[in-house]
């Protein structure tokens, strides 16, 4: 243990040799574990920061020199009191009538949020939805949109589910894939383009002098020619990507067929 | 009947429930009304006791002194074969059934009820042009049936390779 010693002895002395001492800029000692929680609790810090020694003890404030806020200005003339006290600032001439609204950056907009989807629902899962008018019905998976919402095609000539946007919660992914290929859903197909138009569903639709006021109008629903047209597209890439199978006959029956519990069948303890 | 099957040194048992579930021990002593001591040198159970009622008995015994060393038992187990003839009994066979059930895809449960309807629809047809052709003989109803052109059954196809009773 000789060699350290004389080290040891050199290093005080050089720090003062080095003149000017630095003045300690301390990093925080707390920090954030993530999700709010720090590292060291209120009450550890308190210790840790040695504050009992200040409690109860006042440093004596020194006091500021105040700056003046107004001026005492000389007039001339007569009658005029001879001084005016003049404020050194302006008031403000404008006030508000309204609150000025706020952007808080850090609340994210919903449309913001990161989608997270269920890893087995992957384009070209067969899924069984769950809920709407479709209920029941086997489905192909196309895409996943960017409103986290799942496009899903019947298709439709099998059991007459259109191209159609659905939520991962009113879907059972199976774990039956049908490999689609290098298709590509066209770029036109997202929210935006499956958004329900509100003034064609309006209910109140103008009536003509003469009409029956009585006489209910409803306003049926027609897809349009792109729908049709995109319809079309889609569906002809899953059939050829089930045409494409071995098992195609039996794979087309499943989509067909609906899916329906028996007695004794209890979906969480089924295998999809 | 009186009991065929008892906790006895050597009696092979079936666990029934807790984290050994589904394997295959032998009893090598009995430690007292609720516990026994097991061993599975050929089912990768390690010496330990075991309450009784997670035990299922089977009918098959081995045949070795009671406290016997794990090496006996794992001696009287390979030369009774006893893995092979627990596989081969009903019972196994009707756990493997049980769990290729539970493992079966919505897809599968789909294939499995269409090859039912194939071979229901199969078995139906044979079954009625038999039935008419034991009326026409005599031999089964009480009506003679004239003699009329027998409908074609619908399918008459090769039953599905699946097992009829999984």
């Amino acid at each position: 243990m000789a060699p350290p010693q004389p080290k040891a002895a050199a290093k005080p002395a050089a720090v003062p040799a080095g003149g000017v001492k630095k003045a300690k800029v301390g990093k925080p000692r707390n920090y954030d574990l993530g999700n709010g929680v720090v590292r060291f609790s209120k009450a550890k810090m308190f210790h840790k920061k040695a504050k009992y020694k200040f409690v109860g003890k006042k440093n004596p404030k020194a006091e500021k020199p105040k700056k003046p806020t107004v001026a005492v200005k000389q007039i001339g003339g007569e009658k005029n009191g001879g001084t005016r006290t003049v404020l050194l600032r302006r008031r403000k001439s404008f006030y508000p009538t309204q609150d000025k609204i706020v952007k808080r950056s850090h609340h994210l907009t919903f449309s913001k949020h990161v989608r997270r989807t269920r890893p087995n629902l992957t384009p070209g899962t067969v899924c069984i939805l769950l809920a709407g008018r479709h209920a029941g019905k086997r489905v192909v998976l196309v895409a996943v949109l960017s409103s986290g919402l799942l496009l899903v095609t019947g298709p439709f000539a099998f059991n007459s589910c259109p191209l159609r946007r659905i939520p991962q919660r009113y879907v059972i992914g199976t774990s039956t894939k049908i490999d689609l290929g290098d298709f590509k859903l066209p770029a036109h197909l997202d929210d935006a383009y499956f958004k329900k138009n509100k003034k064609s569903t309006k209910r109140s639709v103008k009536r003509k002098q003469g009409e029956d006021i009585f006489a209910t109008k409803k306003e049926k629903y027609v897809p349009s020619e792109q729908r049709k047209a995109d319809q079309k597209l889609v569906d002809e890439a899953v059939v050829k990507a089930i045409g494409a199978r071995t098992d195609k006959k039996q794979l087309r029956g499943y989509l067909k067929a609906a899916f329906g519990l028996r007695s004794s069948q209890y979906p969480h303890r089924l295998r999809f | 009947m009186p009991f065929a099957r008892f906790v006895e040194p050597g009696r092979v048992a079936l666990v029934a429930e807790g984290p050994l579930k589904g394997k295959l021990v032998s009893v090598v002593d009995v430690i007292d009304q609720t516990r026994a001591l097991v061993d599975g040198p050929g089912s990768g159970v390690a010496r330990q006791q075991i309450r009784l009622n997670q035990l299922h008995l089977t009918k098959f015994r081995l045949n070795y002194p009671f406290t016997a060393p794990t090496r006996v038992v794992r001696k009287a187990w390979t030369d009774a074969k006893l893995n092979e003839k627990w596989t081969e009994s009903q019972w196994a066979q009707k756990l493997a059934n049980k769990e290729k059930r539970a493992q079966m895809t919505d897809y599968d449960r789909f294939k499995l009820t269409a090859a039912r309807v194939k071979r229901n629809r199969a078995r139906t047809a044979v079954f009625k042009s038999m039935k008419v052709k034991a009326a026409r003989a005599g031999t089964f109803g009480k009506k003679k049936i004239p003699k009329t052109a027998v409908k074609k059954p619908r399918t008459k196809k090769a039953v599905s390779k699946k097992p009829a009773k999984k």
